[in-house]
C-alpha cells in the first residue's frame, strides 16, 4: 500500500479540508463565547432567592451535562422546528439552519459545564478573604479586583481550558446533521476516493494540533498561577 | 410522547432482540459496560508507565494518552472501521469496531484517573513498603493499587457516564444501539421528532443522573472516611 498525500493538492480536496478546519473554528469560536456568556448569566441567576427558580436552573445544568452531545444536537435540529412556527421555520431555511443548530446546541452545553467549573471556583475561596479583605480598608470593588477573583480565576481556568478542549473535539458532531466542518468533510473525501489512511491522518493531525495548543496553554498556565499558591 | 413510549419502547429498551441482535439501551450499556472494563487494565498499565522512573516508558505512555485525548471519538471508530479489518484480515461486526475505538479512546481517560490516585497517595506509603523489603511489583500490587483504586471509585463512575455519553455517536457505523433506534423510530414516524428524541435524551439522562448521584455519595463517604482516619 503506498501513501500519497499528493492527491490531496489536486481538485477541490485541500480546499474541502481548508474550509472543515474553518467552519470547525467557526463553530469553536463561536460556541466557545456564547456558553461563556450563558454560563456567567447561569452563574449570577444562581443568586436569585426563588426555590422554583433554582429548581429549573439545576435541570438545565443536569439535563445538559448528563444526555450525550449529540443527542442535544439532534433534539434541537430535528427536534425544534417542530414547534417553531412556520414563518420562523422558511426564515431559519434560508440561513445555514445546520450551523446555527449546532452552535445553540453546543453552547448550551457547554455553558453548562462552564457554570459548574466557575462555581467551584468561586465556592472555593472562604467567606473569611473577603471578611479580611474589607477589614484590612479594601473596598467591595478592590476586594473582588485585588482578593476574589486572583484566587478564582486560578482555580476555574484549569477546568475551563480542559473543557475548551472537549468543545473543541465535540464540534466534530455536528457531522451528524450535515454540518462541513472537518470530520465531514474528511468522511466526504474518504467516500470519493477510498484514500482512508491519508485524509484520517491528516484529519488526525489538525485535531491534534488543536489539542496540543490547548493542552500547552492549560499547562503554562498551571506552572505561572499554581491553584495552592497560598499553601 | 407517551404513544411514542407506548408503541416503540421495547425497540428503544432492547432493539429487535429476541428475534434479531440486542440493541437498543441494552446495546448502550453493554458497549459502556464492556468499554470500560476491558480498557481498565490496559489504563492501569499506562497510569504506572506514566510515573515510571524509566524516560522512554514515560514518554510512549504520555504520547498514547495525549494521542487518544486529543482527537474526537468520531475520528478514532473511523480508524477503527478502516484499520481493524486490516490488522484481521477479515470483515468485523460494527458492534466490535465500535469496542476496539471506546476501549482505545477510554484507556486514555481512565490512565489520568489512575495516575491521579496513585499520585494522590502519600509518597512515605511506597517508602514504607520498598524499606519493608518489598519489589516494585509487589508494592504496587498489595500497597499502592489498593489503596489508589478505593480513592478512584468515584472517578470510574464518573467515568462509566462519559462512557454512556460517549457511546451515543456509534451509531454513524450503523451499531444497533439507543441512538440508532431512535434514528429508526423516527424515520417511521416522522411527525414526532421531538418527542422522539427526547425519549431518547430520557433514557440517557435517567441512567447517568442516577450514576451521578452516586459518584457524588461515595465521594461524600470516602471524604468522611479520610476525615475519621485523620
Amino acid at each position: 500500500m503506498a501513501f500519497d498525500f499528493a492527491f490531496l493538492a489536486s481538485g477541490n480536496y485541500g480546499a474541502l479540508i481548508l474550509g472543515g478546519v474553518l467552519t470547525t473554528l467557526r463553530l469553536f469560536a463561536s460556541s466557545w463565547v456564547l456558553g461563556f456568556i450563558v454560563a456567567l448569566l447561569l452563574v449570577g441567576l444562581r443568586g436569585v432567592p426563588l426555590r422554583p427558580f433554582q429548581w429549573l436552573i439545576s435541570l438545565f445544568i443536569e439535563y445538559h451535562r448528563n444526555v450525550p452531545t449529540v443527542v442535544q444536537i439532534m433534539v434541537w435540529y430535528f427536534g425544534m422546528p417542530q414547534v417553531l412556527p412556520r414563518e420562523v421555520r422558511l426564515w431559519l431555511n434560508h440561513g445555514d439552519t445546520e450551523f446555527l443548530f449546532a452552535l445553540i446546541a453546543l453552547s448550551l452545553n457547554v455553558s453548562a459545564f462552564m457554570a459548574q467549573d466557575i462555581l467551584s471556583g468561586v465556592r472555593a475561596i472562604p467567606a473569611t478573604q473577603v471578611e479580611a479583605a474589607r477589614s484590612v480598608g479594601l473596598g467591595a470593588f478592590s476586594a473582588l479586583r485585588y482578593v476574589i477573583l486572583p484566587q478564582a480565576i486560578r482555580m476555574a481556568v484549569p477546568p475551563l481550558v480542559n473543557r475548551s478542549l472537549i468543545l473543541f473535539k465535540d464540534t466534530s458532531l455536528a457531522m451528524v446533521i450535515g454540518v462541513g466542518e472537518l470530520t465531514y468533510q474528511v468522511r466526504a473525501i474518504e467516500n470519493l476516493t477510498f484514500r482512508s489512511f491519508e485524509v484520517f491522518a491528516v484529519a488526525t493531525g489538525i485535531y491534534l494540533a488543536a489539542a496540543l495548543m490547548l493542552m500547552a496553554a492549560g499547562a503554562t498556565f498551571a506552572k505561572r498561577f499554581p491553584a495552592d499558591f497560598r499553601s | 410522547m407517551l404513544d411514542i413510549l407506548h408503541q416503540y419502547g421495547v425497540m428503544f429498551l432492547i432493539g429487535s432482540w429476541p428475534n434479531g441482535p440486542i440493541g437498543g439501551f441494552a446495546a448502550t450499556l453493554i458497549l459502556a459496560g464492556l468499554g470500560l472494563t476491558l480498557s481498565f487494565p490496559i489504563a492501569v498499565v499506562l497510569g504506572l508507565a506514566r510515573l515510571s522512573p524509566i524516560k522512554p516508558v514515560r514518554w510512549a505512555a504520555s504520547a498514547w494518552v495525549i494521542a487518544f485525548r486529543g482527537v474526537p471519538l468520531v475520528m478514532i471508530i473511523f480508524w477503527a472501521y478502516f484499520v481493524v479489518p486490516l490488522l484481521t484480515g477479515t470483515t468485523v461486526p460494527a458492534f466490535l469496531t465500535a469496542l476496539c475505538a471506546i476501549v482505545a479512546y477510554e484507556s486514555a481517560f481512565l490512565a489520568e484517573i489512575v495516575r491521579a490516585g496513585i499520585q494522590g497517595l502519600p509518597g512515605g506509603q511506597t517508602e514504607a513498603a520498598r524499606a519493608s523489603g518489598l519489589s516494585y511489583a509487589q508494592t504496587m500490587r498489595h500497597v499502592v493499587l489498593p489503596q489508589a483504586l478505593t480513592n478512584m471509585l468515584p472517578s470510574l463512575v464518573n467515568q462509566f457516564v462519559s462512557t454512556i455519553k460517549a457511546t451515543s455517536i456509534v451509531y454513524v457505523i450503523g451499531v444497533n444501539e439507543v441512538t440508532f433506534a431512535a434514528q429508526q423510530v423516527n424515520s417511521i414516524e416522522l411527525t414526532h421528532a421531538l418527542q422522539t428524541y427526547l425519549i431518547l435524551a430520557g433514557f440517557y439522562f435517567a441512567a447517568c443522573y442516577a450514576l451521578s448521584q452516586l459518584a457524588q455519595g461515595l465521594e461524600r463517604r470516602l471524604a468522611q472516611r479520610r476525615l475519621g482516619l485523620a
